[in-house]
């Protein structure tokens, strides 16, 4: 812990209306644009670049009325980060909820150590830090109280913000002595609570740290920041990637009012990483001036190889692929043989398209730059690579780079890409250093953001006389998000294989996973769950498939291909990544998946008498090293069309940090996921995204929503247990939930998603 | 010099007439607390009261909300410092993840209370149009209903 007088300036609170300058250091670390997850055999944070820091001078200061302020070093995006994390130090630090504060960190992983905001990572990663660094704070205080009262350590206690010597029944706050406490060496080890006395950690009683900004409007997001000065820009971008500015005409644009200049932007050819698209940029007084200087620019584009790619003819294309042996990923047993020998063959291919994140709060950030420092204010998800990035663009000294993390009006692995930060800085850049805040609109949000990919999937069971699966083929063919970052990438890789494809838990001698050839064009990111999603949709639909093709119970059949509980070494089928995590604490744990999959089953009422025209679909999936399991329960009307009006969802994500905020993801998880399942869909024609706003892209709404979502948390109180994911992993299980609820309710299996349009009504 | 009335305040404002109000409060006045989200009518993060109905603000041309028009945003709500209503049941129901649609969601929400003081489900499902990309759906509902009874 700090003194509060001698918290480093360059942490502040930049969710509030007064966007302050931060001083950010450090010395930069350029990484090859791989992201994080590319490194190999350090796991956890450890792993991550820049790994991590637990040093509670940096991350606790208590000031001398008390105010205890924990650095949030993770970037808040709906999952309630910025009030979990000071939750668990504020916990081993016996402090008084109502007397914690939030200061957002700078992006500075010198300092900080890892930022990254993605894979569901921020608790799973630093629960122990944080308690440790609240037991060390705590330890330090009751040294400072028993130095000043001249009694032992140990007779003093920390209850509830003060220190209490029972012997002599004296008591003192912590704001009184934090200034000695802070002037002492942090402990070397610590003890840390007995979780029987945590008040808040596993209770779920604290509200979100942001709530009464966010009701009463105040809360500041990246398209919210002001600075003095401020210009307002939007870019008319390469509507095809790897397009480029043939010539443009600005005449009409400069005479609109407010507009003040257009600037051409340089395009980052393909693989464009996290490089700005290049286009033609207005900037003007106010962002509707810019974006009416934007409806007059005539341009001609060069729209470069990418002028082609059309959703039809591309999905006939990877159905072929599908139908031909690919790149063998996973090989167990002999796959060929049983097919052969097998009684009975079920086959079916499943189709997910590309998904847009669209964040509520498109991209938005603002640059200024003076005195040869550039400083950014924006909704990012990793600062840290917006930094280094506006180091390789704007030539400016990483030292010399600060950016400012606001709140992220959504995130969902769009924020990650710092591509809008780098365009706010250059043309700050063109307009001398002004502050240039850069947004985008959604129309750009659809048109020119990073996807989730485009699959088809094709699976095959052998099965025996008695209905049991003697082997299984998948193959899965969608271009890869590697594609964004190396040339002629042709196939997926570790991380996209370790989501669902080859660590699929099921008791089955003989499996083959096979990846065909899938060509990117289109800028491939992550979104929300990543390939878990289509992985997920394709073998959950698949099992409720067989059991319906057999005439079983679809959960039976589920236990009964999970298999008995046992624990599987993911590197032992082919799985070498596991979510960044070492495989020796996190082995896929069959057992648990059996445990969400009962629980979800049970919550549900699974196997109840329907009213008709009702149906039940179950699904489970192991992600983000949480297991999770989906019962969807679905209406058709007479018309043929389906309400939603209940869906259960079970995880296990090991201990619970803050239970309030893993119902709430999970219940996004489940819009979210419904979106993917029945609305959602990008399609491209001659190289362009057909659709433009939320008339065209259809995302979930009050009256499409399930009325009822019920979640069940699976109980675990030994908090020495290692962390599960959650922001993500919910979203997978949710679409074959549904398509298997339709089967259930109207006989009608829909393959292709999204499933509304196969629907009638 | 046109004037704009915005939470009790009047403003002087010179940009282009034809400019959305959503824009003007945004980028001229500098109340950011109303969102945008779409531009086009589809998603209400840009919900403002005019004269007391929910008006997606994007759609208003400056030029139909100036002189006698009085316009309430989120920052608006509280009156005297003591919070709506609404904003005390989204409170306690802790109903925002990312939290952007949260103000649209609100200023619907006090403008269908208004209107109906004890609204069914139905009612809110025709009324909340808006979009939240984080999925807070349910906790909006309980959060109206909860409105409904203070
Ligand atoms: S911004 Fe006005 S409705 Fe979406
Ligand atoms: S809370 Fe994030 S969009 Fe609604």
């Amino acid at each position: 812990m700090t003194h509060h007088r001698s918290l480093r300036p360059a942490i502040r609170n930049v969710s509030r209306r007064a966007f302050l300058a931060g001083a950010g250091a450090g010395s930069l670390v350029l990484s090859v644009g791989l992201p994080a997850w590319s490194q190999e055999k350090k796991f956890a944070a450890a792993g991550m670049p820049n790994g991590l820091r637990e040093d509670v001078k940096l991350f606790v200061a208590i000031a001398d009325d008390g105010t205890v302020t924990v650095v949030c070093h993770r970037s808040e995006m709906g999952q309630g980060i910025r009030t979990s994390l000071p939750l668990v130090v504020a916990d081993e630090l016996e402090a008084d909820w109502a007397k914690v504060k939030v200061a957002q960190a700078p992006g500075d992983e010198t300092r900080f150590g890892n930022q990254d905001t993605d894979g569901s990572r921020s608790m799973r990663h630093h629960f122990m830090t944080l308690r440790r660094m609240g037991a060390a704070a705590r330890a330090m205080l009751v040294q400072a109280a028993a130095t000043g009262w001249g009694v032992p350590a140990d007779q003093v206690e920390a209850v509830n913000h003060e220190l209490v010597h029972r012997a002599s029944n004296r008591k003192i706050g912590y704001g009184a002595v934090a200034k000695a406490a802070a002037a002492l060496p942090v402990p070397a080890s610590v003890k840390l609570k007995d979780p029987a006395q945590f008040r808040y950690i596993g209770k779920g009683q604290i509200g979100l740290i942001d709530g009464m900004d966010i009701t009463t409007g105040r809360a500041g997001f990246g398209i919210d920041a002001r600075r003095d000065g401020m210009l307002y820009a939007v870019v008319a971008r390469p509507p095809v990637y790897g397009g480029k500015v043939a010539s443009f005409d600005a005449a009409e644009a400069m005479k609109v009012k407010g507009v003040l200049k257009v600037v051409t932007l340089d395009s980052t050819p393909p693989p464009s990483e996290f490089g700005p698209l290049g286009g033609v940029a207005v900037v003007a007084s106010n962002t509707w001036a810019a974006i009416k200087g934007r409806e007059a620019l005539k341009i001609t584009w060069d729209n470069g190889g990418n002028a082609k790619y059309s959703s039809d003819s591309y999905k006939a294309m990877l159905e072929a692929a599908v139908r031909k042996p690919g790149k063998v990923v996973r090989d167990q047993g002999n796959v060929d043989a049983a097919m052969a020998s097998a009684a009975r063959r079920i086959e079916a291919e499943y189709y997910v398209p590309h998904l847009a994140h669209a964040t509520i709060e498109p991209a938005a950030a603002v640059v200024q730059i003076r005195d040869g420092a550039c400083e950014a204010w924006a909704c990012v998800q990793s600062p840290e690579a917006a930094k280094v990035r506006l180091f390789k663009f704007l030539g400016i000294p990483a030292d010399k780079v600060t950016v400012n993390v606001t709140l992220l009006g959504g995130g969902f692995g769009r924020k990650s890409k710092p591509d809008f930060v780098v365009e706010a800085g250059l043309l700050s850049k063109a307009m001398n250093g002004a502050p240039v805040k850069v947004t985008w609109t959604r129309e750009d949000d659809l048109q020119n953001s990073p996807l989730h990919t485009v699959t088809m999937q094709r699976l095959e069971a052998g099965l025996d006389a008695s209905g049991k699966v003697v082997a299984w083929r998948h193959r899965s063919a969608f271009p890869s998000i590697l594609s964004l970052f190396a040339p002629n990438v042709k196939l997926p890789f570790a991380i996209e294989l370790g989501m669902g494809l080859v660590n699929l838990p099921f008791d089955i001698p003989n499996i083959r996973a096979e990846t065909p050839e899938a060509e990117a064009h289109a800028r491939i990111g992550w979104f929300r769950a990543v390939a878990n999603i289509q992985h997920a949709f394709a073998i959950q639909s698949f099992v409720t498939e067989i059991a319906q093709a057999l005439g079983k119970d679809p959960k039976d059949y589920l236990l009964e291909l999970i298999g008995p509980p046992r624990k599987i070494n993911p590197t032992s089928v082919g799985d070498g990544w596991n979510h960044g995590e070492d495989p020796a604490l996190y082995p896929i744990d069959t057992g648990r998946l059996r445990g969400v999959v009962e629980a979800v089953a049970r919550g549900a009422n699974w196997g109840r008498t329907l009213p008709k025209g009702r149906g039940l679909g179950i699904a489970a999936h192991y992600s983000f090293v949480s297991y999770l399991a989906v019962v969807a329960e679905v209406q058709a009307d007479d018309r043929g069309g389906i309400s939603v009006p209940r869906i259960d969802i079970a995880i296990d994500c090991g201990p619970q940090i803050n239970p309030e905020r893993i119902r709430s993801q999970l219940e996004g998880a489940v819009i979210m996921g419904m979106s993917n399942a029945m609305l959602s869909e990008i399609t491209f024609k001659d190289g362009r995204v057909v659709q433009s706003n939320f008339d065209g892209y259809e995302v979930a709404r009050m009256d499409s929503a399930p009325r009822e979502v019920h979640v069940h948390l699976v109980p675990a109180t030994d908090y020495t247990l290692p962390l599960g994911g959650v922001g993500e992993p919910g979203v997978p299980p949710v679409a074959p939930a549904l398509a298997n609820a339709i089967a259930a309710a109207t006989g009608k299996r829909i393959r292709q998603l999204p499933m509304r349009r196969q629907l009638a009504g | 010099m046109p004037a704009l009335t915005v939470n009790g305040k009047v403003h002087q404002v010179t940009v282009d007439p034809r400019t959305p109000l959503l824009w003007v409060l945004r980028d001229t006045i500098g109340l950011t607390g109303t969102k945008y989200g779409c531009g086009v009518a589809q998603c209400g993060a840009c919900t403002v009261h005019i004269d007391g109905v929910a008006t997606r603000s994007c759609q208003v041309p400056l030029s139909q909300v100036t002189g006698n028009k009085k316009i309430v945003t989120v920052e608006g709500l509280a009156t005297n410092g003591v919070l709506n209503k609404v904003q005390r049941a989204w409170l306690a129901q802790d109903v925002p993840q990312c939290g952007y649609c949260q103000s649209g969601m609100i200023m619907a929400a006090v403008a269908l209370l208004k209107d109906k003081p004890k609204p069914t489900d139905a009612d809110i499902d025709a009324a909340m149009t808006n979009i939240c990309r984080c999925g807070t759906y349910q906790q909006v509902r309980a959060a109206i209903h909860e409105a409904a009874k203070a």
